[in-house]
C-alpha cells in the first residue's frame, strides 16, 4: 500500500534543543564530523488504494494543521512512496 | 463534588465578604483532557475563591452556562505530536474557542499546558518549545506582574511580584520578533520571570493575554499556590489565588 510522507523540521531561526544536546554528544563517542545538528519528525500515512491528488492535496493541509505548528516548524517535504 | 479541608476549614476567602452568595453564584469551568493532571486543584482553587467548579470534560459538545473557564496543566494526550496540539481539536475546544472570541469574550485561563493548548488554538500568539537546558523544572518561581487589566489579574497591582511553583518541559515561550514587539507594545506580557529564566523563553515571558484581556496563558501553576501550608514557601503561599478571585470580581461586576 502506497504511503505519504511528511518530513518537518523546526524553523532555521529557531534554536533546536534536542539538536544541541546530541551535536554535544557525537564527539563523545568520536564522531567529529558533525558541527550541527536538528531534530525533526516523520510523518508516514498509509493510504489504502490509489493516492490522487484530492489524497495528496488532504496530505498537505493535515501536514499545515496538525502534524505541524507554523510558528515553529516547516514542513519539507511531502511525498509518496509505493511500498 | 465535596472535599475535605486539607487544613483547617476549607473556607473560601470571600465567604465572609458581602455578596459571598453571589460570588458563589459564579460557575468555572475546568477541562479534563485524557491526561490532564491539575484538573483537582484548579477546582479547588476556583472553590477556595469563592465560585462554583464545573466539571468539563473534553468530548463535552457544550459549554453549559459557565462563566469562565481554566484549562488546567498536565500532559493531555501524552503530550503526543506537540504538547497541547491533539487536543485543541477536542469537541470542547471549538466551544471554547468561539466562546473566547464572541461578543461575550469569555474568561479562559490556560495553565502551563492549558496554556500550550492556548497557542495551539490560535487564542494566543507565539509556541512553546523544550527548556533552553533540556531539564524538566520543577521550583518555586517568582514572576512580576506586567498587566492588571486582564480578567484574570484585577486582583493584582502592576509591578507585584508573586511566588507561585513551575513544573514542565516545554516551557520555552517563543514567537518571532514582530509578534513579541506587539505583545510589548499592546501590554499584553501578562507575567515575566523574576531573576534567573527557568526556560530560556523569550523577553523572561512567562505568561500573555489576547488583545481584548479575557484569555490569559502562563506556564506556572497559580492554582498549586492558593492554600496555606500548601503553597511555596516563599512569599505567603497562597499568591496564586488572586487569579481566581480577580475573575470572579469581573464575572460579577465587582470592584477591585
Amino acid at each position: 500500500m502506497p504511503r505519504i510522507v511528511v518530513d518537518v523540521m523546526p524553523k532555521p531561526e529557531i534554536l533546536d534543543p534536542q539538536g544541541k544536546a546530541i551535536v554535544g554528544a557525537l564527539p563523545r563517542l568520536g564522531f567529529t564530523a558533525f558541527s550541527s545538528v536538528r531534530q525533526g519528525k516523520r510523518f508516514e500515512l498509509t493510504v489504502d488504494g490509489e493516492v490522487t491528488e484530492e489524497i495528496l492535496a488532504q496530505a498537505r493541509d493535515a501536514a499545515e494543521t496538525l502534524l505541524s505548528n507554523p510558528v515553529i516548524e516547516d514542513v519539507v517535504n511531502v511525498e509518496v512512496v509505493e511500498a | 463534588m465535596t472535599e475535605l479541608p486539607l487544613i483547617g476549614e476549607a473556607v473560601a476567602v470571600a465567604e465572609q465578604a458581602p455578596g459571598a452568595r453571589r460570588l458563589a453564584g459564579a460557575r468555572i469551568g475546568v477541562v479534563t483532557f485524557p491526561g490532564t493532571l491539575d484538573d483537582r486543584d484548579a477546582a479547588r482553587a476556583v472553590r477556595l475563591a469563592g465560585a462554583t467548579a464545573v466539571e468539563l470534560w473534553h468530548a463535552d459538545t457544550t459549554l453549559g452556562d459557565v462563566d469562565a473557564v481554566v484549562i488546567p496543566g498536565g500532559f493531555s494526550y501524552g503530550d503526543y505530536l506537540r504538547a497541547g496540539a491533539i487536543a485543541r481539536f477536542a469537541p470542547l475546544m471549538s466551544k471554547i474557542i468561539d466562546a473566547a472570541n464572541s461578543d461575550a469574550k469569555l474568561p479562559v485561563l490556560g495553565i502551563c499546558n492549558g496554556f500550550q493548548i492556548l497557542t495551539e488554538s490560535h487564542l494566543l500568539p507565539g509556541s512553546m518549545i523544550k527548556n533552553d537546558h533540556l531539564k524538566f523544572m520543577c521550583r518555586d518561581q517568582i514572576l512580576r506582574v506586567e498587566n492588571n487589566a486582564t480578567a484574570w489579574t484585577g486582583d493584582y497591582a502592576v509591578g507585584q511580584e508573586i511566588t507561585v511553583p513551575l513544573k514542565n518541559q516545554d516551557g520555552q515561550y517563543i514567537a518571532d520578533e514582530k509578534t513579541l514587539d506587539a505583545l510589548e507594545a499592546e501590554g499584553r506580557v501578562v507575567f515575566r520571570y523574576v531573576g534567573w529564566n527557568p526556560n530560556g523563553s523569550r523577553r523572561d515571558i512567562a505568561g500573555i493575554s489576547n488583545a481584548a484581556g479575557n484569555v490569559v496563558g502562563l506556564m506556572p501553576h497559580p492554582e498549586h499556590a492558593v492554600e496555606a501550608g500548601f503553597g511555596p514557601e516563599l512569599g505567603s503561599g497562597t499568591e496564586g489565588l488572586g487569579f481566581f478571585t480577580s475573575v470572579l470580581n469581573k464575572i460579577v461586576g465587582g470592584n477591585k
